[in-house]
């Protein structure tokens, strides 16, 4: 090795100490396997709680969890990977898959005890996200999906039925229309449509709105970009119209778009599943769920997820154990454990598509939405998300004509799939 | 220390008992440096070398590096979000630099006289040098939100002006950002503006003033060339300080940071994203010394201009 390469490894090695420091201890004969995951409360409890309930299955197995700010989780895992210390059971977005298979982090699972067939019976369809080369690399706990928020107060302040959200996109605006109040110099007092790009609004765009106006985020290997097309250019005219013709929303409006619906000055916003758990502690006002609403009848949903898959760096009795502990996890009893906690939907139809889940208010429309939900590979996500974000920026900040921004974005993100395929 | 020497054998201790009490000092003295200079050079200059060597790599954390010669500065000098970054990073620095010495000079001027409150005055201005940068960057792009809860729109509409968005346009981001950093600054270089004021000896102005000089030409004549040393000082750091502004621009536009388009983004900001975003290390790399290249000539700058006067 080289001094170079070594002096590389050390500094990795010493980055990644402090996460590392106090996970040495443990039962002495117990096999100890650790398990990574992002910070988020309540996905931190579940978690919590699953460890628990596994350990006191299996005596011999110590799970320690280990967690990070999301914004530096990625950059551990792969920090990991290069000072060769990587966890054992790893939780990762479905968009990472690429990367990580391509720098040895995961390895496949094992197919005697994740066999393929049950996968796909029990499963939603969009776990099929996490294989590559008819090997699956990981499995997820939940899955989330999109779906419109309303306030029910607005809506009934407004003249509207707090019981009927709007069903299409045109109901949508005539709703936030109604909402909408400014102050006497035209400022927004109150939106009807809260707008996030950098959130959620990229993905409706991206995901539900194209494909609602007849079009195709990419071709169906995943390789091109498709949507410089007609329906490219209406729904991004939908989108940033809200905005700029209709003038029922701002983006930066309350900094947030989530932060706007929760202090109840927005009519409306469309966001995940993983929100639930947050506006749930809302108490000022009511607010209620309603499936995306359609154009021309057509409906879609974007789905993803975190799945959980096992660290390349597994062997032995250490492999053994991750594969009971991922196994655990993405059992039915795991699921209704994180469906409660976290509020995210289960990733087994069987516990998802429960009656009472499917009745449910506010898991309901969810539910419904991942029935028809797609996942589109993704090879960097944060990379492809920008050029979303830019492109509407560049229509709504720069006047640049809509069809203009379209082409930019496809060709920048075409560049990006490129130079992915091409490594 | 030199007392043990005379006792050691002639065969152990030779070397040590020819030298000077002055030689023994400097071998002392070297050994005591050993550690910070084995410190610095390990810390400091091979990482610097060693981002030389991967500017001309392709690494990715990931994989071993490779060498891909000039590849990463092509591409580089090839792609327009740099050459934006680099205008951004210099109106940071052009208009920045200026607007901070000037206002902190009339300010250390005008205060240098004031007597009343004098130190609680000073005080206020320095209070904004002691917060975290990222606290106050938050506070700031609290400030600037659209109505209904940006104060300073809320200002601008009870004066009858129409709202602004600020940090939601390409064209006033950077200067909302840079009016942040200048502020936050300025306490600093009040202070180091009034020290260079009262270390002027009071004679020289007693001088001018009984030669009838007025108020203007005691100013240009005296204080200002006087200053000189002060001033540059506080150019250099200001600039130092606009180049590598990172902390402002990253926490006031989180949600997008570098601003809608990159309207804010300077280079410190893209080479974190380069790296640790997209992991392109060798391609950071090369940013990296694009940046150091900068800064060293600018320093370079300085050091003639301080040996000119």
């Amino acid at each position: 090795m080289s001094f170079a390469k070594v002096a590389r490894r050390s500094f990795l090695a010493s980055v990644m100490a402090f996460g590392i420091f106090g996970v040495g201890a443990g039962r002495a004969q117990a096999v100890e396997i650790q398990y990574w995951q992002y910070v988020f409360d309540t996905r931190v409890q579940a978690m919590t709680e699953l460890i628990k309930q596994f350990e006191a299955a299996n005596p011999d197995i110590t799970v320690k969890q280990v967690t990070f700010p999301y914004a530096d989780y990625q950059t551990r895992l792969i920090a990991a990977k290069a000072a060769g210390r990587g966890p054992e059971v790893m939780q990762l977005f479905y968009g990472w898959l690429d990367t990580f298979i391509a720098g040895k982090l995961v390895q496949p699972l094992p197919k005697a005890v994740f066999k393929d067939a049950e996968i796909e019976r029990d499963f939603f369809p969009i776990v099929s996200a996490m294989k590559r080369g008819g090997q699956y690399y990981g499995l997820p706990t939940a899955v989330r999906c999109m779906a419109l928020f309303y306030n029910k107060d607005l809506f009934q302040k407004a003249g509207l039925d707090p019981d009927k959200p709007p069903q299409t996109l045109d109901e949508l605006v005539a709703a936030a229309k109604a909402i909408v109040k400014r102050d006497a110099a035209g400022n927004f007092q109150q939106v009807g449509m809260a707008l996030d790009i950098a959130r959620q609004d990229h993905n409706w765009w991206r995901e539900i709105l194209l494909r609602q106006y007849g079009g195709e985020s990419y071709s169906a290997d995943g390789a091109k970009v498709a949507y410089d097309t007609e329906a490219g250019s209406r729904s991004l005219a939908f989108y940033t119209g809200l905005q700029k013709v209709h003038h029922v929303g701002q983006e930066g409006f309350m900094d947030e778009g989530q932060a706007a619906f929760r202090s109840g000055l927005a009519g409306m916003v469309v966001d995940g599943t993983f929100r639930i758990a947050s506006y749930k502690t809302i108490q000022g006002f009511k607010w209620g769920v309603a499936e995306l609403p359609t154009q021309d009848g057509r409906k879609a949903n974007f789905g993803s997820y975190f799945a959980n898959a096992i660290g390349a760096s597994a062997t032995g009795e250490k492999l053994a154990a991750a594969e009971k502990f991922l196994a655990f996890i993405s059992s039915e009893k795991a699921m209704n454990v994180w469906l409660e906690k976290v509020g995210e939907l289960p990733a087994r139809r069987a516990v998802a598509l429960t009656e009472a889940n499917i009745k449910d208010p506010i898991y309901g429309p969810f539910i419904r939405g991942l029935d028809y939900a797609s996942t589109p590979p993704m090879v960097d996500e944060a990379a492809q998300r920008q050029v979303s974000i830019d492109m509407i920026n560049a229509v709504l900040l720069k006047d640049t004509p809509i069809k203009e921004a379209l082409s930019a974005a496809a060709a920048r993100e075409q560049a990006i799939l490129d130079k992915f395929k091409a490594r | 220390m030199s007392v043990t020497s005379p006792r050691r054998s002639p065969g152990s201790g030779g070397a040590w008992g020819r030298l000077s009490i002055a030689g023994k000092q400097i071998v002392w003295a070297w050994a005591f440096l050993a550690l910070p200079v084995a410190f610095f050079a390990i810390v400091r200059f091979y990482p610097t070398l060693e981002a030389f060597y991967l500017s001309l790599t392709d690494w990715d954390l990931l994989s071993e590096p490779r060498l891909v010669g000039f590849d990463n500065y092509r591409k580089l000098f090839a792609d327009p979000v740099f050459w934006q970054v680099f205008r951004n990073t210099f109106a940071y620095l052009i208009f920045g630099t200026p607007i901070a010495i000037v206002l902190s000079f009339v300010i250390a001027y005008y205060l240098d006289r004031v007597t009343f409150l004098h130190g609680t005055i000073r005080a206020l201005y320095f209070l904004p040098y002691l917060t975290t940068a990222a606290a106050m960057a938050w506070v700031w792009r609290w400030f600037y939100q659209p109505p209904p809860i940006g104060v300073i729109n809320g200002l601008l509409g009870a004066a009858g002006i129409s709202a602004q968005p600020f940090l939601r346009s390409v064209d006033q981001a950077l200067p909302a950002i840079m009016l942040t950093a200048i502020w936050a600054h300025l306490g600093f270089q009040i202070i180091i503006f009034m020290a260079g004021l009262r270390a002027i000896p009071a004679s020289y102005y007693e001088a001018a003033r009984i030669d009838g000089l007025g108020e203007g030409a005691i100013l240009a004549r005296i204080t200002i060339p006087l200053l000189k040393p002060t001033t540059v000082f506080l150019v250099v750091f200001s600039s130092i300080g606009f180049l590598r502004i990172f902390d402002q621009v990253y926490n006031m536009t989180s949600n997008d940071p570098g601003g809608p388009l990159n309207s804010t983004k300077p280079l410190v900001l893209m080479i974190y994203q380069t790296a640790f975003s997209s992991y392109q290390m060798g391609y950071a790399a090369a940013q990296t010394v694009v940046l150091f290249a900068i800064l060293f000539s600018i320093s370079m700058a300085q050091l003639w201009i301080l040996r000119n006067r």
